[in-house]
């Protein structure tokens, strides 16, 4: 088994890209079943994110699993190959491994530190349970992911300046108005992502919070939240006008604000500044907007120069959580070993040796003084069973067979079998 | 060297080393902003001040009567306005943006003839005279001080259309701030401009006996009068401010500079202290 990621992100492809191969809505549970069915691809996880699409894989070694998602990625989103290509990364075994861990410790992230990805990372991990799309390989990886970011977390301060899209937000909030306190603010869509990006504005105390959404419920429960009013989706326009910040993320596939609406609210409002936050992808304001004089819009990906300028000063805290990485790296690679058939069955012939030297002594303690052939009669009897006891599983061990680590790791269990498993802390 | 001449030099170096530190700091990598441009610029003020004061008491009239005293008056306003908004407001690279327009005052203040008006006209020993030239550089100042903010606000708007938010931006205020401090310089200017243009007028009837006379001088006072009245209503009616409130302010002080420079020395008038 191999481990594989292939996937794209802020650093690779621009937002036009993501949002073309992104598994939003429905099309997630498409791509799950597609994956499941492929005969290639052992255990997929699919994450989708504003900032990055990425498929984790265990694929059989030299096969071409590989090629498979790739071309998958293509026919499903019908974007060209060649397009695809120069904006897709691929890693394998332990740089796989390496790349997971830094997207759940939020390494990878294009506000680095931020805490969204790892709930992000379990989301598309529990819809491939759901599935039963993993195995003991990809299983086994995220639980080290979970607890290698909580590691990062907890021992470095990348966390604790974490700025989130949120944070720049509201950084670049600061630098259009000069008084939030009194400037109004809504939420377009009412999904997490919008919830946990409202949040620092939020927090900055805006002087009146408006929530709209398609689904009214859900955006009463937010507007209980936040102390805000919920405006009815068919005429948030009106609300516009007395609108000064805007954080779009409604999760529709089309542009949902367009130049007219807000030239018409520019206009009634007497040309006041307007800063709208489109986080989502695909993007839900037309980009045409930003053009008109005194709004400012930005996209996940313009929210980057703030977001750099942070990421300097935290250097330092992001070394000492690669080295925590480095050393995770190593107990998965561990773990993997040991999943080889050699050393497992080594294991059984130990044990099984063990435990008939163990019942033999007790049995010539019992029977006292005895012919010499009479106990070697005894030792044949003794050693013909237990071999004949532990062929096949090791037989079947050694077979190249296509489920072979899931059977290694069932006779560990079987026979309880404790060969060294270094799993860093624990 | 006359004592005043000393003084002025002084002034001048002071705010030209003030404009090389407020240029240094725009391209400096550090974040936060140093406040020696000001330091220095109040260092030349002081010796500004002493220049006037000594020029005073020479003339025995407030030194505004030839092109030199005129410009260098007219920076001193400029910076006592400068002095006042920085304390106030705190913006960042104010002095940046302003000790250029002190600067240039002050150098082509330099290149005119120095010599101290002894024997002035009757006609600028009305009191008229006095407020009329205080108002009116009091406005021109507020002006000059809206170009400036206006630069600056175009600098930021940039910045921020085009997602480029490193170096000056993060040391440049808010743009909302910045709109409303052009805003109300203008609401400052105008008003000035206004008594100015009333109290030259009771002054030209009291010089010349007759109000007004279509001199060039005034013609343009006129036309400076029309565009600030323009950008006021503009930004009160249909919402031009930001951007174009702006640009509006640059333009207007254009026209400002134009009317003090440009039509004293291009074209002829009662203005022209030659004539004196």
């Amino acid at each position: 088994m191999n481990i594989v990621v292939i996937g794209l992100n802020h650093k690779t492809a621009a937002i036009e890209v993501r949002e073309k191969v992104a598994f939003d809505g429905p099309k997630l549970q498409e791509a799950i079943n597609i994956l499941k069915d492929s005969d290639t691809i052992r255990e997929s996880i699919i994450l989708s994110t504003c900032n990055r699409v990425e498929i984790y894989a265990g694929v059989n070694s030299g096969e071409d699993g590989v090629e498979n998602i790739k071309q998958f990625l293509s026919d499903f989103h019908k974007v060209p190959r060649d397009l695809l290509d120069t904006a897709l990364y691929i890693h394998e075994g332990k740089e796989a491994i390496r790349h997971m861990y830094r997207v759940a410790a939020s390494l990878d992230s294009m506000i680095v530190g931020e805490p969204q990805i790892l709930g992000q990372l379990k989301d598309a991990f529990d819809a491939a349970m759901t599935n039963k799309t993993t195995g003991m390989y990809l299983n086994k990886l995220m639980r080290k992911s979970v607890s290698v970011a909580k590691r990062v977390r907890t021992e470095t301060k990348i966390a604790e300046s974490a700025v989130s899209i949120s944070f720049a937000a509201v950084e670049l909030a600061k630098k259009i108005f000069d008084d939030l306190s009194t400037k109004s603010f809504m939420l377009m869509g009412a999904g997490e992502m919008a919830e946990l990006a409202a949040k620092n504005l939020i927090n900055t105390g805006v002087r009146d919070v408006y929530i709209t959404n398609r689904t009214i419920a859900r955006a009463e429960e937010l507007a209980n939240e936040f102390h805000g009013r919920v405006v009815p989706f068919e005429n948030f326009t009106d609300e516009l006008l007395h609108t000064d910040i805007v954080i779009c993320s409604t999760g529709a596939p089309h542009y949902v604000l367009s130049p007219d609406q807000v030239t018409k609210a520019m206009k009634a409002r007497k040309q006041k500044q307007m800063f709208i936050i489109d986080i989502s992808v695909p993007r839900n304001v037309d980009p045409a907007i930003n053009d008109i004089d005194n709004v400012y819009l930005y996209d996940v990906d313009n929210l980057k120069g703030i977001v750099d300028i942070n990421v300097k000063e935290r250097s330092k805290e992001a070394e000492k959580a690669e080295c925590i990485v480095d050393q995770e790296i190593g107990a998965y690679v561990k773990w993997t070993e040991s999943l080889s058939a050699t050393p497992t069955i080594l294991a059984i012939r130990e044990k099984a040796e063990a435990i008939r030297q163990e019942e033999l002594e007790k049995v010539l303690r019992k029977l006292g003084p005895i012919e010499e052939s009479t106990i070697n009669a005894i030792q044949q009897l003794s050693t013909s069973i237990v071999n004949k006891l532990i062929h096949p599983p090791t037989a079947a061990l050694k077979s190249e067979q296509e489920d072979r680590d899931l059977m290694v790791d069932m006779a560990k269990r079987l026979f309880k079998l404790e060969i060294e498993e270094n799993n860093g802390k624990k | 060297m006359q004592t005043n001449i000393l003084f002025f030099e002084l002034a001048l170096t002071f705010y030209a080393i003030s404009t090389v530190a407020g240029a240094i700091e725009i391209f400096r990598k550090k974040k936060a902003t140093s406040r020696a441009a000001l330091y220095l610029a109040i260092t030349g003020f002081a010796f500004h001040t002493i220049n006037i004061i000594i020029r005073f008491y020479e003339g025995g009239h407030i030194p505004v009567t030839t092109m030199h005293e005129s410009a260098s008056f007219f920076s001193w306003c400029l910076l006592i306005l400068f002095f006042f908004h920085d304390f106030r407001y705190k913006l960042g690279l104010l002095s940046s943006f302003i000790m250029p327009i002190v600067f240039l005052l002050m150098f082509s203040s330099a290149a005119f003839p120095r010599e101290v008006n002894e024997s002035i006209g009757p006609m600028l020993q009305s009191y008229w005279f006095g407020i009329h030239v205080i108002f009116a550089f009091l406005g021109d100042a507020a002006f000059a001080m809206a170009a400036g903010i206006g630069m600056m606000y175009l600098l930021q708007e940039r910045h921020l259309k085009s997602k480029k938010l490193d170096g000056i931006f993060q040391k440049l205020p808010n743009l909302q701030v910045l709109d409303e401090i052009n805003y109300h310089l203008i609401t400052l200017g105008f008003p000035l401009l206004t008594l100015a243009m009333i109290t030259g007028v009771m002054w030209a009837n009291s010089a010349w006996g007759s109000y007004w006379r279509w001199d060039p001088k005034e013609v343009w006072s006129l036309i400076t009068w029309l565009i600030y009245a323009l950008v006021l209503h503009l930004r009160i009616t249909i919402g031009w401010r930001g951007k174009k409130a702006a640009i509006l302010s640059i333009v207007g002080f254009a026209i400002v500079i134009f009317a003090f420079f440009g039509v004293t020395l291009l074209l002829e008038g009662q203005h022209t202290f030659k004539a004196f």
